[in-house]
């Protein structure tokens, strides 16, 4: 048995980032994801790894930066109106190929929004929120477990891929608290000859860079970063299944609302109606292929995608399912949890 | 071939022969050679990172033969900051101009130099956004015509231009600060000597080192390389005066 707490999900995530290697920490309060940054001050005496407190989210992106070119595991936490200020900086990132961990505490938007849990950064985290062609590997974890889990493997997504990873998590999985087997501290360095710490005579400069002023030399940039994508689209596509083998009804949803989700097909399976859950743990890639064999199986009469926000995945099961079976959006906005009674009426209603 | 003559100057090691993109008379070429000189003569290549800005001198890395970061418009300290922590023994230094260092990155130059950061800012100061064309920068001096102040910049409306010298060495992080020109050979020596302290008292790990370097702008101050040295001399040194602001506490 490993290291078994009762922890917040904000410091399951912080502990796991320790154990995962990280060697440079640089964030800046903001709630509901403040707790990562105050564990992180408590253990950083006890540990090896450097904590800025940045003057805002612009600067504790780019000084992730600094550091991921200076080859450290490198992380930044914030929350929605932070990643916000954060998107310049991750389009260089993704540009100059800079392996990172990035984690979003969605809280309840537009604007300043609200403190409360939200996921309507859906599209800003799968689309990519700054400027050009770029993507990141976003994880959605659903549990205090996962937050410690997936950063683990977020760490490890990104320097295989030379990639930033977005933890796209949401203010109910940052502050409820569960128990959490903590993994095994990692020991092994990863080698990155390619990155800037002072150049030796055996190889020639490093330079950390995005800019291509040549429209061919940045063409052929696009073009290179376009196939690392339909790679990692290729291999990293991770989702759950409940209940699906015999599934009329496909409810879709990450997050928090995953785990409504599933207490939905239960009361809908207590009356008679068989329904089943595909979670995407992977946004992006997103399981595409999965909800394609779905929409094509016969029984299969409808999909019903439940979120915090306005309907902003429902697109992308839209786009797999490609008309070839109805897809209803529910959800809430405004930071407000739906019941699951509420998405078993909607979902009820629409099978008339 | 000719002999009989004795080599007394080439082009440091770690100046690269690549042809400068920089119009004639800019002191950009200038401050980079100096930088590379003083690579090589304190053997420094091999523990040095520079930081690149947005503007004139986004290609440096194409000049200088030492390991870089291309940091996004203003945030060179930022970068500068996080690749000095996670490798303290590396001489690091941002390379900026009055933009990128003293407009869109006020926030990220001030607070490292709060934070007594361990790395150099060399800030290149000519008053002008160069490399967009000659737009009015946070130092374009009172009534100078710029792009974007075409009938002389105002400083009812636009403030009078930041001195970054003096805010800097207010900060008790701030360890070194000095303004020096290149206008001349003798300031030209000044300049390098002035680089010299800042990687010296930054190996010493006692504090942020700031070098401002008063500079030229030929091409988009619209006059020859020549006017602009007197422009330097009698425009910009005078709200700009040379000399060092903050010295190390012995």
């Amino acid at each position: 048995m490993g290291d078994i707490k009762f922890m917040k999900g904000n410091e399951a995530l912080a502990e796991a980032a320790i154990r995962a290697g990280m060697q440079g920490y640089f964030g800046y309060p903001i709630t509901p994801q403040s707790e990562v940054v105050e564990y992180l001050a408590l253990q950083e005496p006890k540990h090896d790894f450097v904590l800025v407190q940045a003057e805002s989210e612009v600067a504790s992106i780019n000084m992730v930066y600094g550091a991921a070119g200076a080859g450290a595991r490198t992380m930044t936490t914030t929350s929605s109106p932070g990643f916000s200020l954060m998107q310049e900086g991750m389009s260089y990132i993704a540009c100059a190929e800079l392996p990172c961990v990035v984690v979003n505490v969605v809280r309840g938007g537009p604007g300043l929004g609200t403190i409360q849990p939200g996921q309507g950064d859906y599209f800003q985290a799968v689309k990519g929120g700054g400027h050009g062609d770029y993507r990141l590997i976003v994880l959605a974890p659903n549990s205090v477990q996962e937050m410690a889990d997936h950063t683990m493997l977020a760490f490890d997504l990104a320097d295989q891929y030379r990639n930033p990873v977005l933890i796209l998590s949401d203010g109910a999985i940052g502050q409820i608290m569960e128990k959490v087997e903590l993994p095994d501290p990692v020991t092994t360095k990863i080698e990155k000859p390619w990155a800037s710490t002072g150049k030796t005579p055996d190889r020639p400069r490093n330079v950390i860079t995005s800019l291509y002023i040549k429209p061919e030399d940045m063409e052929q940039k696009n073009i290179e970063l376009q196939a690392k994508y339909r790679k990692i689209e290729a291999s990293e596509v991770r989702f759950e299944e409940y209940l699906l083998d015999d599934a009329e009804v496909v409810i879709m949803a990450y997050g928090v609302t995953s785990r409504i989700c599933k207490k939905v097909v239960d009361l809908g399976r207590e009356k008679g109606v068989k329904m089943g859950l595909l979670r995407p743990i992977t946004l992006w890639p997103f399981p595409v292929e999965r909800v394609a064999q779905l929409a094509a199986q016969e029984r299969v009469r409808m999909f019903v995608t439940a979120e915090m926000n306005a309907g902003q995945m429902v697109e992308d099961v839209r786009l797999a399912a490609n008309g070839r079976k109805p897809v209803y959006s529910t959800g809430r906005m405004g930071g407000i949890l739906p019941t699951p009674e509420e998405i078993l009426d909607f979902s009820l209603q629409h099978m008339k | 071939m000719k002999t009989g003559y004795e080599k007394i100057y080439e082009r440091p090691d770690t100046l690269l022969s690549t042809r400068m993109h920089y119009c004639p008379g800019c002191m950009h070429a200038i401050v980079h050679k100096l930088i590379a000189e003083l690579i090589d003569e304190m053997k420094l290549q091999e523990k040095t990172v520079g930081v690149c800005p947005v503007g004139c001198s986004v290609f440096a890395y194409d000049y200088i033969d030492i390991d870089w970061q291309e940091a996004a418009h203003g945030r060179a300290a930022a970068l500068a900051t996080a690749i000095k922590r996670m490798l303290p023994d590396r001489l690091v230094f941002s390379y900026q101009g009055d933009g990128d260092l003293a407009a869109i990155g006020t926030a990220e130059t001030i607070h490292a130099c709060n934070r007594g950061e361990q790395f150099t800012f060399i800030f290149i100061n000519n008053a002008i956004y160069g490399m967009t064309g000659g737009q009015m920068a946070p130092t374009t001096l009172e009534g100078m015509k710029t792009t974007t102040s075409p009938y002389g910049r105002l400083a009812k409306t636009a403030g009078m231009p930041l001195k970054m010298c003096e805010l800097v060495s207010q900060f008790d992080g701030v360890a070194f600060a000095q303004r020096v020109s290149c206008n001349n050979p003798a300031n030209v020596r000044r300049t390098k000597k002035a680089i010299q302290r800042a990687f010296e008292i930054q190996q010493q790990g006692l504090g942020t080192t700031f070098v401002e370097v008063v500079s030229n702008c030929p091409s988009n101050w619209k006059c020859t390389p020549e006017v602009s040295l007197q422009k330097v001399k009698e425009e910009m040194l005078p709200y700009f005066p040379l000399g060092v602001y903050k010295e190390p506490r012995s």
